[in-house]
């Protein structure tokens, strides 16, 4: 019987340690079947972020380093200045990119240097346990906003793929969902192509993923997804932000 | 290759480009910005990498990923902006990377001033980030031997896999004098295969690697300190460098001192002898590990009274001497610490002082 579903080749076969409902393991995936895609597994560099993400490594079989919170765009610039050959990834999740890592990206970016970013939004701190992100939904309840985000007292939640976006150097700014199918499918194609970009040695490439935290969120994942699609959809919406300048030809 | 006449940051700079660094990532800080306003006209020109980044803090990631793809990388800093490193520091030492700093200091604590000191000793030695972390600490008294020392780190920091520190007190980054440049180091960073992350495809054996500082299995940690732990063990039993002048003959006061403070030391050392007042004097090299022994075999020659430490510091060397002295010879401290360095004479003064207790 021929196989018409496989595991990519660069996702390892351990057991992932995400709570049930999490969309991590969804955005791994698109990961690895982009660089599956490009044949890049070789010489690429990935740099796990604080959070949950943080032993990310144990489950794509390429080099990997581990970050400080919030540092990996830093440490992705060492590392492609000094090696430009190198594929070089950022995965990072709201905590880690949007609060104590915003220096870091917003220069990496600016710089235009030349890697991609995975940028996970559940609204959340989730390695924590659920406190508030400079993503987080206003009146959404967390661990240190207990009676709900008060925008009056903390702001609204920060748009990173618009901040960034904002700025003239950056690329290719995405904003994508794994919220459904036709989500996944179109968030697959837009990290697919920040890959392209980058391997084409053109730009900063940069793809937010409305992603879920049903545990933190204390919600079911079916209602995860729901409340995702109602709250977050209308404020973060989807769509490349900015494409870089088509190639000129000849 | 001839004498030259070099500032000591600039020295520095060029130092490590003869030494096959060609990576430098580094941010503006007073008194030390020259290494980067050097750098980024020779880095080009050499086919190197320079840098400016937007904090200390990027700055010390920047230098980690480098560093974890196995490539020679180095940054320069004054006080507060090491301050800022630490973090970085710390997780560059928890995962195994070589690199080298130079904190070219400024007086503190907070902004303090721009002028010369040596008061990140204890930072430099025993606190220069969170955990288990210990750095080489690398203290030149000379321009010249500022350039030895920045070319002998690179090596050293990658024998041991974990950075190396050059402390120099602001006179050494800020001062002009001869230089000669030792030949180009010809060596690359060797064994870096095992577990640099320089791509798959670039090794032989296809194994991937991980450059990681985190053990969330607490024997696992422990056994990482450990291994940790050998490598400080391994660096007191190899690497203590120091010099020691007048210490022949019979002297009744023992100064230690290091950096440019340390050639005050030896002026005034020179002028007491000519009044028939014969004082020796120990100047570490390496602050970490400290010359313990050097120390206390010169503290406890029969004729010796006293052990002073001058530093621009508020006697931050003090500890180290005592615990190396042993008890056996009373240790006392001079030094200002606002930027002024202390005068051949003032340091005459300090050691007559002593005489008469």
């Amino acid at each position: 019987m021929a196989k018409t579903f496989l595991k990519p080749k660069c996702l390892s076969d351990q057991e992932t340690h995400y709570c049930p409902g999490c969309t991590h393991g969804i955005i791994h995936r698109l990961v690895a079947e982009a660089i599956d895609a490009l044949g890049i597994a070789g010489r690429t560099v990935g740099i796990a972020p604080v959070g949950c993400a943080v032993i990310c490594y144990n489950y794509f079989t390429f080099d990997f380093q581990e970050a400080a919170h919030g540092r990996a765009p830093a440490m992705a610039t060492g590392i492609k200045r000094v090696r430009p050959d190198l594929m070089v990834f950022t995965y990072q999740g709201d905590g880690d990119l949007a609060s104590i890592g915003m220096g870091e990206i917003v220069h990496a970016a600016n710089r235009g240097e030349k890697f991609t970013t995975v940028f996970v939004n559940n609204a959340v701190y989730g390695m924590t346990g659920g406190q508030m992100a400079p993503t987080t939904m206003p009146d959404q309840k967390t661990t240190t906003t207990p009676f709900g985000r008060r925008v009056e007292e903390v702001g609204m939640p920060v748009r990173m793929a618009e901040l960034l976006a904002t700025l003239s150097t950056p690329g290719y700014i995405s904003r994508q969902a794994v919220l459904a199918p036709k989500y996944v499918l179109r968030a697959k194609k837009a990290i697919r192509k920040a890959f392209q970009y980058q391997m084409e040695n053109r730009c900063f490439s940069f793809v937010e993923v409305i992603s879920t935290c049903p545990t933190n969120w204390g919600m079911t994942p079916t209602e995860a997804i729901d409340w995702a699609q109602k709250t977050m959809l209308p404020y973060y919406p989807l769509g490349d932000l900015k494409t870089p300048e088509p190639v000129k030809e000849g | 290759m001839n004498k030259v006449l070099m500032k000591g940051n600039e020295a520095i700079g060029e130092a490590a480009i003869r030494a096959g660094c060609l990576n430098y990532f580094a941010y503006p800080i007073t008194p030390q910005s020259e290494v980067a306003e050097y750098l980024s006209k020779r880095m080009p020109e050499v086919g190197g990498v320079f840098l400016q980044g937007e904090s200390e803090v990027a700055v010390s990631y920047m230098i980690f990923g480098a560093a974890a793809c196995g490539e020679r990388v180095f940054t320069t800093s004054s006080s507060p902006g090491i301050s800022l490193m630490s973090e970085g520091i710390s997780y560059i030492v928890g995962a195994e990377c070589p690199a080298v700093f130079v904190n070219i200091m400024r007086g503190g604590p907070g902004l303090g001033g721009i002028l010369p000191s040596q008061a990140d000793y204890l930072q430099a030695t025993k606190g220069i980030g969170h955990g288990d972390c210990r750095l080489l600490v690398m203290a030149p008294a000379s321009v010249q031997e500022a350039v030895e020392m920045v070319m002998m780190a690179f090596p050293l920091a990658e024998k041991y896999r974990n950075p190396v520190i050059i402390l120099g007190d602001g006179l050494i980054g800020q001062m002009m004098e001869p230089v000669v440049f030792p030949d180009h180091l010809k060596s690359a960073p060797s064994n870096k295969d095992d577990w640099a992350t320089s791509g798959m495809e670039t090794r032989k054996s296809n194994k991937r690697n991980l450059v990681k500082s985190l053990y969330l299995d607490p024997e696992a940690l422990n056994a990482h300190n450990l291994k940790l732990k050998a490598k400080y063990d391994r660096m007191k039993e190899e690497e203590i460098r120091y010099v020691t002048y007048n210490t022949e003959g019979d002297y009744s006061v023992l100064i230690v001192s290091y950096g440019t403070m340390s050639r005050v030391c030896r002026s005034a050392l020179e002028s007491l002898k000519t009044q028939g007042l014969e004082v020796a004097l120990v100047r570490p090299q390496t602050l970490f590990p400290f010359p313990e022994k050097a120390v206390f075999d010169a503290a406890s020659k029969e004729s010796c009274r006293h052990v002073l430490s001058v530093e621009m510091s508020m006697g931050q060397m003090v500890e180290d001497i005592e615990r190396s002295v042993q008890g056996k010879r009373p240790v006392s401290w001079y030094g200002k610490c606002g930027g002024e360095v202390p005068t051949p004479e003032e340091v005459m003064d300090a050691v007559k002082d002593l005489m008469r207790t």
